[in-house]
Formats: structure tokens, C-alpha cells, sequence
């Protein structure tokens, strides 16, 4: 919206700042100018205003107008507009509001032997300047006249041709199939919910929305009907969205317009059309609806307290705070009267009683206005939101932490010291990923309006965004990648979504190590292992366990490779699943690398406790360390070893672990070679040679019955 | 030097014993001076306190043990000298260390890059949400979340959103499909702030409240350098008698601070939210150029982060339904929020918002 300063001064004689801080003063009470343009010749500037758009009141000149007003204390100029004296007429032109819901006030003025031509400048109504400086096309002092009321003051207004109307206006909703040809040359075809202005025969206009094409003014016409009224939002909403018009009229129209402006603005055109001749022809014909009337002009006063003032605004600058005078002179000046305040009087030293509470009548132009917070609103507005102190309130309760905060965050650590990146992946995926990654195929819950159809449905796993980031990578050669993500997971049916927590993660490349004295290595799945390891040792558990299940069971999820996968479980309960992505995937993603992905169920990982660390004694004797070489069969895996050397429940035997796993042409391919390594330690003594041999030859007969024997 | 045995003692006479044990000491002090190497301390080791034949077994066996009584203290005093002194020599010789050709040969090329285990970088986003939340937790605020998944109900009307504001239509918000049938209240739709935390919390809990929501958030807008359909907020809420427009300016004027510097300037422009009023939108003093103008502020000095208000007694009216304490009448309180990306790219100078979700391992690892 523009607005030229030089005509909001003609509303503001006494204006007492530059345009520069008019400007700014009115930016930081809510009526932002965006940009300021010298337009040369004097103090002319135009400021380009971006208002938001509950206040549709004040996107016009003697909306700002009124605004700077109510900021500086400053009388604004009255709008009004003296006629030459109406000749009377046989009878007053008839005006008949049928459709009351619909419409709440119609002014209709009847102007005689005007001649249609260019526009000249009045006093209160400077068209020719006023539009030149706008860069505003003028096109005729009929149309001019309507344009002119809409930027002084934010009525719509619409002039027709007295000749071409049949009999008098009747405001109706239209009939269904009827038809109107818009002044945009558009013939519609109407709805029986749509509101027209009509005469006796047929429909003349869109009410509120667009005037019609039949009875327009051309420069032919002598004789005109001006039109100012005030149409229902709701009604010219829904008539404006059926036919797809959003025009300045149904802008304001729907968002409220001032019930008292018509008859001011029909005195507005009516002058300006005046100016090249022609005359009135009876006084101006109003009909309201008092129904609607006591809905927006005549609404009920609101009561406002100076406390609930203070209560909500709290502490100022100035330390007097918020007090009855400025309360009244805000309200007073934004058009406001506040019962048992005189004119006057409101914000002036000499004070007959001090107000502690006002029954406040509301001005017609601000439906925006309603309760009493709105009331506080204004006041807060108009006296700057910068002039309020900065205080703190008192400190309330002890902060919550979220019950699952602690193991995210141990979570996201382990993830980072193990070299992942954080990342955050799309919410959706396509419905094919879906049906791949789903842990529960059948509870894919699509979108109503999805961005594209590969974000068609919210993401079931974090598989899929993983999969797609980690071959962003790969394709713009990345080859190193390890990223994880922690996010919501989606599943259920549209009538009822259930969210849950979930880790994801994805790796390819080298093990993250970076150095010129060791060779790199290809990541691979036991270091994707040693982290799930890692992320699971952050919680308190009896057990956790890693396995395989035949391929042909199944289970294994379909993204997988099915024998380089593994499930995790903790508690007994599948916690998650990881390994190497199924080849068949890498192919259809064009990736040649091996790929690890994985996934953890959050929600059941988050039910057991975070681990807490808890010191022991440190033994101060020295631990024994020992190798066994052993040899074992392809078929046997570690997990048996492990097994049966912890059944041997030595408490000396306080730690063992696969030290090397290798091949040897010399044991051929059926066998392998398994270093294990195995410390004892007491608490409390040195062990004697004795006892060691005992454990020595308890170590060697329990991995032979699981089916391993020592290397000679 | 030769491994010679010790001289014959001649006579107990003070010149004999003091040429005697003079003698040995020049020794020690030669051999001594010409160690160099781990072997040539110990070889001095053992030829001078070995116990089978180290020099001073023999001083004592040859030398004090024979000797007449009225000689045995001169002796033994003396003894006692040089014991101390090839003590000395030989800590000050084993301290030496090897020899600086051994420690050559041992040389390593400390140009060569050091051998990094790379760890993992934390999200900008994470990290800029979990510093907004940190701010405000010293300030009393616990975290609050919710679904992402909301109602109708929850994302717009109790948020006092009209029924025919624009946010509701399926071109600004993503829905959930099938939902035409249902009641308006009740439709799945993807959040489009965090907002509906503060009602869930309301409802569960009586005033007071202070929580601070930083959540994942949707809208269906197209992308672009920076707009995004997925993004971050961050919003808080505190309900309590007595809170007032002023604690609200004072909080976030210090929450500013904690964030971006002591030396940050708020300030704050009527705007217009449907759950909120007065409503408040807040600029911070340009973090670049400290408020004189530049190319990240459009050199207005000033940057707009954050939007703000009381909140609306209407919004009240809803939680009232399910907890009567929020009675505008008695409590009051207010609403922020923040965009969590705006404020990450401003502070790692991010130029395009598409960035944070590709998930490039380039882009990522500068947060390291």
C-alpha cells in the first residue's frame, strides 16, 4: 500500500515531524513503512506500508492519518465533504435490502446531467495531484471519483448509470443459474448463496466483490447512482471465493468495513463527479439494517480496568507506569470514547477524579476491537512496546528434564566419538521405501498432500533417509561417509498415527582413522558392530546379544544382506537391526561400494535404564595374562568360545576376549585360528602358581568341549 | 680405560692413603666423564660397586679391612668419600641417558600429519536448539514435546485460529490423507509450530508453567535458499500470576543476550498472532556490524528473530476447559517462538537452507 505523506498531512495540519520519523514512529507501533521514496519537489514522500491484515482500517490515508493522530496527541481533520443542495425529487429512489444477513447499510445518491470527462482537483479532494504523485492512472473523474475514495478512506464505492438500471435497487441473493457479466468482462453464473445488488430485473453487481458490465458508466452517460454501503464479511468471502475474484472491495469488505464511512464516502464520489457539472436529485437514500448495525456501529461498550491494564502490561520506563490519563488519551485518540471522560479533558493535568475503570465505546472503523485485551492491546501499541521496561518474573518451579534426555544425549555422544556426523533426513519417503523399511508393512500412513510423490508418505524408518543421504554422498564422491540421524518414526493408519524415537545410521568408506603411518581400511561390519556395542553398553542390561537368523526364515529385514546382518537385542527384546545393505538395494541405487546401515527402536532401547558409572576397588595384585592359540571349525562361532568360558564362572577370570581371528593355508579351509586371551586377577592376593594351572587347564578342557583344540 | 685392580696400599701413612685413594678418584672421575650409553654405565657400575669385582669390594678388602687400628678411620673416612663420589657419577651418568647418536638413529619425521581418530559432528540444528534450550532452562524453563502428527484441533483452533484462516488450507499445511470425512477439530495434519506443546502441557498441568518446546515442524512450502517445508522451532511458554508484558521483554532481551552477546540490543514492533495479545515481533541489533549496517542486515542494523505476545485469554479458555487454574482473570503469561534454522544459519554463516538436510558429509563436518 503507498501512501503520500504530503496527504496525510492535509488531515494532520499540525503534524510535527519530519517524514523520516513519521516513518519510524508509526513502524514501531505496528504500522510498519517499508520503504520511504523522495518524490523531489519539496517534502513529498511516498512511504510503501505493509500492514498486517487485522488492520484493514488503517490501509488507507486517513487510516495512518488517524494513527499518527492517536501517537502525537494531535487533532485530525474531520472527513466531510459539503454538496451543493439537492433539487428535490418526485419521489426518493427506492432501495430495498432483502437479503439482511448479507448486507447491513446500502447508500444510493442520484446525480443528474453530470458529464463524464477528466478529473479536476477540489479542495479536500485533490485528484489530479494527488494521483500524479501516486503514479495512479486517471482514467475518469467517475472512476477517478470511486479510486479516490478507496485510497482516502478505505470504502468501497461503485457508480452506475442511472439510465441503464430498471427500477430501484434491491439487494438479494441471486437466483440459481442467473446471470451477470462482470465488469472484467466475465459472464458468471451465479449461485443462489451469492449476494448481488440488483435492480428490478436483473442482477447489477457482485455485491462488495465487482460491479457490472451492463450498467457501467461510459462517457455517454448523464445521469449516475452512486453506491456506498456495507456488506456482510462472511457473505462477501464466500461469494468472492466462488468466482475466483479477489478485488480491493472484497479485501475490505471481508475483513470489515467502517459501518459509518458510506454516507461520508458517497459525499466524497458524489463531489468529485460534481466538479464537471450536473446536480442532486433528492437527498441521500440509507436503509440499514439494525440488526447489523447494533453489530459493528452500535456494539455494546467493553469495560476496561486501569488495573487489568497494568496487570497484563506490567512495568514501564517511566517509572509512573501505565496510568487513566494515558489510558484515555490513547484510546481517545484511536476513536474510542471513554464513558465519563469529557472531551478534552483526557490526558490534561486538571482531573476532576481519577478513571480506575471505563465502560469504552468502540469506533465503527475497528471490528478488530472486541474484549478488553484488545483495549490493553492498543494502549500497549500506541504508547511503544519499547518505552516498557525489561523485567524478569520471579523464578517458578525446578526444571524437568525430559525422562529420555540423558540416554539422547549418551546416545548422540557415543555416535560422535565413533566419527558419525549428526544429520537430519526428509520426515517423508516414497511409498516403495516404505514398503521396504516398514518394521510393520501394513501401517504406512500417506499424506493428503504430499510435496512429491517420493515424500508420499511419513517415514515408517529412518532407513530410507539414511539410504538417500548416505548416496548423495557416494554419487558427489564422497566416499567416506558416516552419518546417523535420531528421529521420529511414523506408523499406523490415517485415523490414528503412532510416533516413536529412532536411531539410524549408515556407513561406507574407511574405518574413521586418518594418518600417513597406517594403512586405511575399508569400514566394515564389525566396526559398525563395536559402536552398536557401544551405544548399548550406555544402559544398564542382563544381557544384550547379537544374531543371525537363516535366510530362509524371513526375518531378516529386506534391506538387509541376509547373511551380514545382524539383530540386536537387549532383554530379550529385538532392540534393532544393522549390517551390511542388501546388494540387491546397492544396485538399484547405483552404489558399488559396500554400504552398513542400521536402525535402532528407541522406544524399547529408552525403557532400560541409563547406566550409571559406579567405582570399584581397583585389585592391587598383579593380573596374569594368557594366550590360548585355539584352532575351531568354520561352522563354530565365537559366541560358543565365549560361552563356555564364561560358564566356567572363575571370579579370577576377570576379562577374556578374541584377541585374532585368522586363516592359515596350513589348517586349510574347514578350520580357522582364534587367539584367546584371558586375565586373572584377585582382589585380594597374588595367584599362586597352583591355582593358575588349575584355571590354565579349566580354560583349555571348557573350549575343547565347545568344540575347539590348542594349537600345537 | 683398562680394568686394572686396584694399587697395592703400601703404608697407612696420610700421604700414602691420600695418593692411594687419589688415584682412585681420578679414576672414576675419568671413566665417568667418558660414559656415554646405557652398557657404559653399567659396565662402570659393575667395575666399580659390583658385588663380586667392583672396585670398592676391594678397597675394602685390600685396604680397610687390614688396616692397623689407628689407621682404620682415616681409611674408612676415605673410603666413605669415594663411595659418595662414584655414587654420584654414576646417578649423574645413568641420568645422561644414551648417547645422542643412539637417540639420532631414533629420529621420526614429526612433519608427517598426526594420526586423527575423526569423531562426529553434532547438527547445527542440534546444537543452536540446544543452546536456545540451555538459555532458557537457567532461567527456570523445562523442556515440553508433542507429536508431530497433530490435530486440527491442537495446531489451529485452540490456537484461536479462525476457521477460514489461510494457515488451515492444504496449501500452506500437510495433512494426513482421508481426513475429509472427519470433523474439522478432529483432522491429522503435520504441526506447523510447536504451539499445541503449550496447549498439551496446559492441560496436564496446572499453573504455574514454564516450559520451552524445541521441536521438527511442516509446512507445505516449496524450497528454497531459505524456505523449507521441514524446519525447527524453538517456543516457550510461562504462566503465572502476575506476568506481565514487561517480564516478557525483559526475558527475551536476556535470553538475546545469552545468545548472541552482552552487547545485543532488542527491540520490539506490534505484530499480530491469533494465539497471542499484545503480540510482539523482535529484532536484535544486527550480530555482523553491531547495529551500523551491512549486507546481512540490509543495512537497517537491525535483524528479526523472534515473534512474542501475552498470551490470549481465549487460548486460556481452551486449557480452563481441562484445568480451571487458567482463569484469565487470575493468571496471566506469555508465548515466544523462534526459528531454529534462521538462527543457525545466521550464526555459522549458512547461505542455503536445503543444506542442513542433505546430509553431505562435507557440509556436516565443519561442526566439528
Amino acid at each position: 500500500m503507498k501512501i503520500l505523506t504530503k496527504w496525510l498531512r492535509a488531515y494532520l495540519p499540525e503534524l510535527p515531524v519530519d517524514d523520516a520519523r513519521l516513518a519510524e514512529d508509526l513502524t514501531l507501533r505496528g504500522i510498519a513503512v517499508e520503504g520511504i521514496y523522495d518524490l523531489g519537489g519539496g517534502n513529498d514522500t511516498l512511504f510503501e506500508m505493509d500492514l498486517t491484515t487485522n488492520r484493514v482500517d488503517a490501509m488507507n490515508h486517513y487510516g495512518v492519518a488517524r494513527e499518527a493522530a492517536a501517537i502525537y496527541g494531535l487533532p485530525l481533520a474531520e472527513l466531510s465533504f459539503s454538496l451543493p443542495e439537492a433539487k428535490t425529487s418526485p419521489a426518493p429512489f427506492s432501495v430495498r435490502i432483502e437479503a439482511e444477513d448479507g448486507c447491513g447499510r446500502f447508500t444510493a445518491r442520484v446525480l443528474r446531467d453530470v458529464t463524464i470527462g477528466e478529473s479536476r482537483d477540489l479542495p479536500g479532494a485533490e485528484v489530479v495531484t494527488y494521483f500524479g504523485l501516486l503514479d495512479q492512472k486517471k482514467i475518469s473523474n467517475a472512476v477517478d471519483a470511486t479510486n479516490f475514495a478507496w485510497l482516502a478512506m478505505g470504502q468501497p464505492t461503485h457508480a452506475f448509470d442511472l439510465d441503464k438500471l430498471e427500477g430501484g435497487i434491491i439487494v438479494r441473493r441471486a437466483r440459481k443459474g442467473e446471470k451477470l457479466r462482470t465488469l472484467d468482462g466475465v459472464e458468471r453464473i451465479l449461485d443462489s448463496d451469492d449476494l448481488v445488488v440488483a435492480d428490478h430485473v436483473k442482477a447489477v453487481g457482485l455485491a462488495g466483490v465487482m460491479g457490472g458490465w451492463d450498467t457501467m458508466i461510459t462517457p455517454a452517460t448523464r445521469n449516475v447512482l452512486v453506491e456506498a454501503a456495507w456488506f456482510d464479511p462472511a457473505a462477501v468471502r464466500r461469494t468472492a471465493r466462488r468466482h475466483g475474484l479477489h478485488t480491493d472491495a472484497s479485501h475490505r469488505f471481508e475483513r470489515g468495513a467502517d459501518f459509518n464511512a458510506p454516507a461520508v464516502a458517497s459525499a466524497l464520489v458524489s463531489s468529485v463527479l460534481l466538479a464537471n457539472g450536473g446536480w442532486i436529485e433528492g437527498e441521500l437514500v440509507d436503509v440499514r439494517v439494525a440488526a447489523q448495525e447494533a453489530r459493528t456501529a452500535s456494539r455494546p461498550t467493553v469495560a476496561l480496568a486501569l488495573s487489568e491494564v497494568q496487570r497484563i502490561l506490567g512495568k514501564t520506563e517511566d517509572k509512573q507506569g501505565i496510568t487513566a490519563p494515558i489510558v484515555e488519551s490513547i484510546l481517545t485518540g484511536l476513536g474510542c470514547k471513554l464513558i465519563g471522560v469529557f472531551k478534552g479533558q483526557a490526558g490534561t493535568g486538571e482531573r476532576v477524579a481519577e478513571h480506575r475503570s471505563w465502560p469504552v465505546a468502540l469506533p465503527s472503523w475497528r471490528l478488530d476491537l472486541e474484549r478488553e485485551i484488545d483495549l490493553i492491546e492498543e494502549v500497549a501499541r500506541v504508547y511503544g512496546y519499547n518505552r516498557f521496561a525489561n523485567t524478569l518474573p520471579a523464578s517458578g518451579e525446578g526444571v524437568q528434564e525430559l525422562p529420555w534426555a540423558e540416554a539422547e544425549n549418551a546416545l548422540r555422544r557415543t555416535l560422535l566419538a565413533a566419527g558419525f556426523h549428526e544429520s537430519i533426513g526428509s520426515t517423508f519417503c516414497s511409498a516403495d521405501d516404505a514398503g521396504l523399511t516398514a518394521p510393520q508393512p501394513g501401517l504406512v500412513v500417506p499424506l493428503g498432500n504430499p510435496l512429491s510423490e517420493e515424500a508420499g508418505v511419513m517415514r515408517p524408518s529412518l532407513v530410507p533417509g539414511i539410504l538417500t543421504m548416505v548416496a548423495g554422498n557416494l554419487h558427489r564422491d564422497v566416499s567416506d561417509v558416516r552419518l546417523f540421524e535420531l528421529g521420529t518414526v511414523f506408523s499406523g493408519t490415517t485415523e490414528r498415527v503412532e510416533e516413536r524415537p529412532a536411531l539410524g545410521f549408515g556407513a561406507a568408506g574407511i574405518a574413521p582413522e586418518l594418518g600417513a603411518l597406517h594403512p586405511e581400511r575399508p569400514i566394515e561390519f564389525h566396526d559398525v558392530k563395536g559402536m552398536v556395542e557401544q551405544l548399548l553398553g550406555r544402559f544398564q542390561t542382563r544381557s544384550i546379544y547379537f544374531d543371525r537368523f537363516p535366510a530362509e526364515a524371513g526375518l531378516t529385514p529386506s534391506w538387509l544382506h541376509p547373511y551380514r546382518a545382524a539383530r540386536v537385542a537387549a532383554e530379550g527384546e529385538t532392540v534393532g537391526w544393522f549390517g551390511q545393505l542388501h546388494p540387491r538395494e546397492a544396485a538399484a541405487r547405483k552404489l558399488k561400494q559396500a554400504v552398513f546401515i542400521g536402525e535402532v527402536y528407541l522406544d524399547r532401547l529408552y525403557k532400560l535404564p541409563v547406566r550409571k558409572p559406579a567405582a570399584r576397588e581397583i585389585s592391587r595384585f598383579q593380573p596374569v595374562r594368557r594366550d590360548f592359540s585355539l584352532v575351531l571349525d568354520q561352522g563354530i562361532p565365537w559366541e560358543r568360545i565365549d560361552q563356555a568360558v564364561a560358564a566356567l564362572a572363575i571370579p579370577e577370570l576377570v576379562e577374556w576376549r578374541a584377541r585374532e581371528v585368522f586363516r592359515d593355508a596350513k589348517l586349510g579351509d574347514r578350520d580357522y585360528s582364534l587367539l584367546l586371551g584371558v586375565t586373572f586377577q584377585a582382589p585380594d592376593r597374588t595367584l599362586r602358581e597352583d591355582e593358575l594351572q588349575d584355571f590354565h587347564a579349566r580354560v583349555i578342557e571348557a573350549v575343547a568341549n565347545a568344540g575347539a583344540r590348542l594349537r600345537s | 680405560m683398562t680394568n686394572e685392580d686396584i694399587p697395592d696400599l703400601t703404608a697407612y701413612d696420610e700421604a700414602a692413603l691420600d695418593k692411594a685413594f687419589g688415584t682412585l678418584t681420578q679414576w672414576a672421575r675419568e671413566e665417568a666423564g667418558a660414559l656415554g650409553g646405557a652398557e657404559a654405565v653399567e659396565a662402570f657400575r659393575l667395575r666399580w660397586i659390583g658385588r663380586k669385582q667392583g672396585r670398592l669390594n676391594d678397597v675394602s678388602a685390600k685396604w680397610l679391612k687390614p688396616a692397623p687400628a689407628s689407621a682404620k678411620k682415616g681409611v674408612g673416612e676415605r673410603f666413605k668419600v669415594l663411595k659418595d663420589l662414584v655414587e654420584g657419577l654414576l646417578e649423574q651418568g645413568a641420568g645422561s641417558g644414551p648417547s645422542d647418536a643412539a637417540l639420532a638413529a631414533e629420529a621420526i619425521d614429526v612433519t608427517l600429519p598426526g594420526t586423527t581418530r575423526l569423531t562426529g559432528a553434532e547438527h547445527p540444528i542440534t546444537r543452536t536448539m540446544n543452546e536456545i534450550v540451555s538459555v532458557f532452562a537457567a532461567l527456570g524453563y523445562s523442556v515440553g514435546v508433542g507429536p508431530e502428527v497433530e490435530t486440527d484441533f491442537y495446531n489451529f483452533e485452540c490456537m484461536n485460529f479462525p476457521p477460514g484462516h489461510p494457515a488451515r488450507d492444504t496449501q500452506d499445511t500437510l495433512v494426513i490423507a482421508n481426513q475429509e470425512r472427519k470433523p474439522l477439530r478432529d483432522r491429522l495434519l503435520l504441526r506447523t509450530h510447536t504451539s499445541p506443546v503449550q496447549m498439551r502441557t496446559m492441560e496436564r498441568q496446572p499453573p504455574p508453567v514454564r516450559i520451552v518446546i524445541p521441536g521438527k515442524v511442516h509446512r507445505n512450502d516449496a524450497q528454497d535458499a531459505t524456505h523449507s517445508p521441514i524446519f525447527h522451532q524453538v517456543e516457550g511458554l510461562c504462566v503465572d500470576t502476575d506476568i506481565t508484558f514487561s517480564d516478557l521483554k525483559g526475558t527475551l532481551d536476556h535470553a538475546m543476550k545469552a545468545l548472541f552477546g552482552s552487547s545485543v540490543k532488542t527491540r520490539f514492533f506490534p505484530s499480530f498472532f491469533p494465539f497471542t495479545e499484545p503480540s510482539a515481533d523482535v529484532q536484535i541489533s544486527c550480530i555482523f556490524c553491531g547495529g551500523k549496517g551491512c549486507r546481512k542486515c540490509k543495512q537497517s542494523g537491525w535483524i528479526e528473530l523472534l515473534g512474542c505476545g501475552m498470551v490470549d485469554p481465549s487460548v486460556f479458555a481452551f486449557a480452563a476447559e481441562k484445568q480451571p487454574g487458567y482463569d484469565s482473570k487470575k493468571i496471566s503469561g506469555f508465548a515466544f517462538g523462534m526459528g531454529v534454522e534462521r538462527i543457525a544459519m545466521m550464526k555459522y554463516g549458512i547461505s542455503e537452507i536445503g543444506s542442513l538436510f542433505a546430509g553431505d558429509m562435507r557440509f556436516l563436518g565443519q561442526f566439528a
